[in-house]
Order: structure tokens, then sequence, then C-alpha cells
């Protein structure tokens, strides 16, 4: 490692950038495109044009909130209800981005450098970055995370635009498949990366509160599950906390 | 179903898509290491916003579209349940996790005759 220090530190920017660029072979990024191919049949069997999906992957980029996205749009709900219950999936973004931006700048990095960079962040180049971004030289970091999160919107937009054409035709096992491997990678990649215990409370009673307010009221089920759930988990953990404090 | 014609629906994925995630990912670069990442309001808020994420995990396992719509709920649950005893057994590792549920659905898909 100590002998290829100097020949990294001595790496253009261009050289930084496609060496984040490379990141795209990694199991994250492979997975995360097997979601899209996912979400892909998700949007064909929803009727959403190919133009509106290739927009969508760019423009939304992090998968949970177009899955919600799509959900309203097939339940017809309105810009309202649509923009609500997506601002609500999203906020666990804010935290997120607010951990790594620390790692990314130098005293000399401007903010709008920051806010254009802010639109790649979602659950897989967040884990990425988070992980590979503390070997990277820090004048280099955000050099090097552009280069991943660019290449990986860029290759799942082609991707997108390629497979939409493929998965109304693909046998039923298969499509069924990348229908499943949406929900199967979002409980995994949770799971994985959560870092606070209350995350683990809130996934579990999140899990029972869906279908639960779905049987009580169809109409606002996310939103219901999301802030009765949430709250519940948080209150609980909360308790909990207090309890163990208190006997230490 | 007025809302896929024109520019309609990229207004529409503009603003209930685009502002609705970015706001949060601007307000991130804002807080930046101002944040307090230990204050018990952002605690809430990451509770509400997992439990909310999973209620749609949630409704994908047992409300599915298209294929899987005639799946049977049993073979749905069942390959989460097997995909999270392999994730727990190999340390936590999402591909494994990831790969036996998958596995498990097809075949039982299979075997059901898809």
């Amino acid at each position: 490692m100590d002998s290829t220090n100097r020949i990294e530190e001595e790496r253009s920017p261009l050289g930084w950038f496609l060496a984040g660029a490379r990141g795209i072979f990694s199991l994250p990024a492979i997975i995360l495109m097997l979601s899209f191919v996912g979400f892909c049949s998700l949007t064909v069997q929803a009727g959403i044009p190919l133009a509106q999906v290739v927009f969508m992957t760019g423009i939304v980029w992090a998968l949970p909130a177009k899955v919600i996205l799509v959900s309203s749009i097939l339940s017809s709900a309105s810009l309202a209800t649509a923009f609500l219950a997506v601002t609500l999936s999203s906020v666990r973004l804010m935290p997120m981005v607010a951990a790594l931006v620390p790692e990314l700048r130098t005293p000399k990095t401007p903010t709008w450098l920051l806010l254009v960079l802010s639109h790649f962040i979602a659950i897989t180049a967040w884990v990425f970055a988070m992980e590979r971004v503390p070997a990277v030289p820090r004048q280099h970091r955000a050099t090097f995370f552009a280069g991943f999160g660019i290449t990986l919107v860029a290759a799942n937009m082609a991707l997108v635009g390629i497979v939409y054409r493929l998965v109304a035709d693909f046998p039923p096992i298969v499509a069924g498949c990348l229908f499943f491997l949406t929900p199967v990678y979002f409980l995994a990649s949770i799971w994985n990366s959560a870092r606070h215990p209350v995350v683990y409370a809130a996934l579990a009673i999140g899990l029972v509160a869906g279908p639960l307010c779905y049987w009580i009221a169809p109409e606002f089920d996310i939103l219901l599950a999301g802030l009765g759930g949430g709250t519940l988990a948080w209150a609980g953990e909360r308790l909990w906390r207090s309890r163990r404090e208190k006997s230490a | 179903m007025s809302w896929m014609d024109g520019w309609w629906a990229y207004a529409f994925i503009a603003i209930a898509g685009w502002l609705a995630t970015d706001i949060w990912r601007w307000l991130g670069v804002l807080a930046g290491n101002r944040l307090r990442d230990d204050s018990e309001a952002l605690n809430w808020v990451r509770a509400v916003a997992t439990a909310l994420v999973a209620a749609v995990i949630a409704k994908l396992i047992l409300y599915p579209t298209g294929v899987l719509a005639q799946s049977p709920l049993w073979l749905r649950l069942g390959s989460v349940v097997l995909g999270a005893i392999v994730f727990f057994a190999a340390r936590q590792k999402p591909a494994a996790g990831i790969a036996s549920a998958i596995a498990a659905l097809a075949a039982g898909l299979w075997w059901l005759g898809f």
C-alpha cells in the first residue's frame, strides 16, 4: 500500500475521476443495476412511457423515492399527495448527505459544487463513498466521488433505456425475480447500513405497520405507517435507552 | 390518465420526484458539519423515514404487481424468511441474503409451473 501512495498522490484529476468511475464494477453497483432492471420492469407493468422512466432515473435517482413515485402514479394520487409521500421517504437523504459532506470537502471546496454532487447520493453511492473515500487524498475526494456518482447515474439511465423494451418479453420467472429484487435488496441494505439501533426497530415496526395501515386506511397507508410506526420505534428505543442508562 | 400526456408528466416527476428528493440533499449539504448527529429530533426523523421505506417494502412483498400478483403469498414470505436466515448466518452479507431469497423464489415459481 505504502509503495503505491506516491503514484496515487501524483495521479491527475482525470485519473481520480476515472478511479471513481471504475467503482461501477463493484458489488454494490452491480446489485443496484440489477435492481434498476427490476425497477424498469415495475414501470413497464405500471405503463409509464420509456422517456419518462429514463428522465425519472436521472432526475430523482434515489430508488425508494422512485418506487414511491411510481406507486403514487399507479394509484393516481394528486401532485400534493405524491410530493408529500416522496418528501417523507427522502428525509433519510439529509443525514446521509450531512455525514458524507465533511468527508468530501476541503476548506476550499465551493458549496455549489457540493450541492451539485449531493444529487448523486443515494443508498448505494453513499455506502460506496463512506467505505472508499477515506483512502483517497482529501483534495481529490470530490473528483473521485463525482466520477463514481456521474458514471453510476449515466450507466443506469442507459441501462433502463436499453432494458425497457426487453423486460416485457422476459419469461415470467425472470420478471418475477427482478421485481422481487427491489424489496429484498432494500431490506438487506438498510439493515446492513444501519448505524443506529432505532433503524432496526423502525424497520421491523414499519414492515408490520405497512400492511396493517393498508388494511385500516388504504389511501394513507404509507404515510400512516411511517409517522405512526416511526414514532413508536423512536419512543420505544428512547425508553429502552433511558432505562439502560439508569441501570448502568 | 391525463398525467401521462406531454409536459404535465414531466412536471409531475420534477416536482414530486426531483424537488422532493433534492430538497433533503441540499439541506444535508447545508447542515454538513453543524448537524448534531446525536440530536433527538434527527433520531425521530430517521425512525419515521426508515419505517416509511419498510412499509413500502412490505407492500411490494404482500401486494406485488405484474407476474408476482399471481404467485402464492407463502412463497414470497418463505423466500424472504429464507433470505433473512442466510443473511444472518453469513455474517450479514447482503449478497448472500439477496441471492438465496431470489433463488428460493425462482425455484418456487418454477415448481408451480410459471
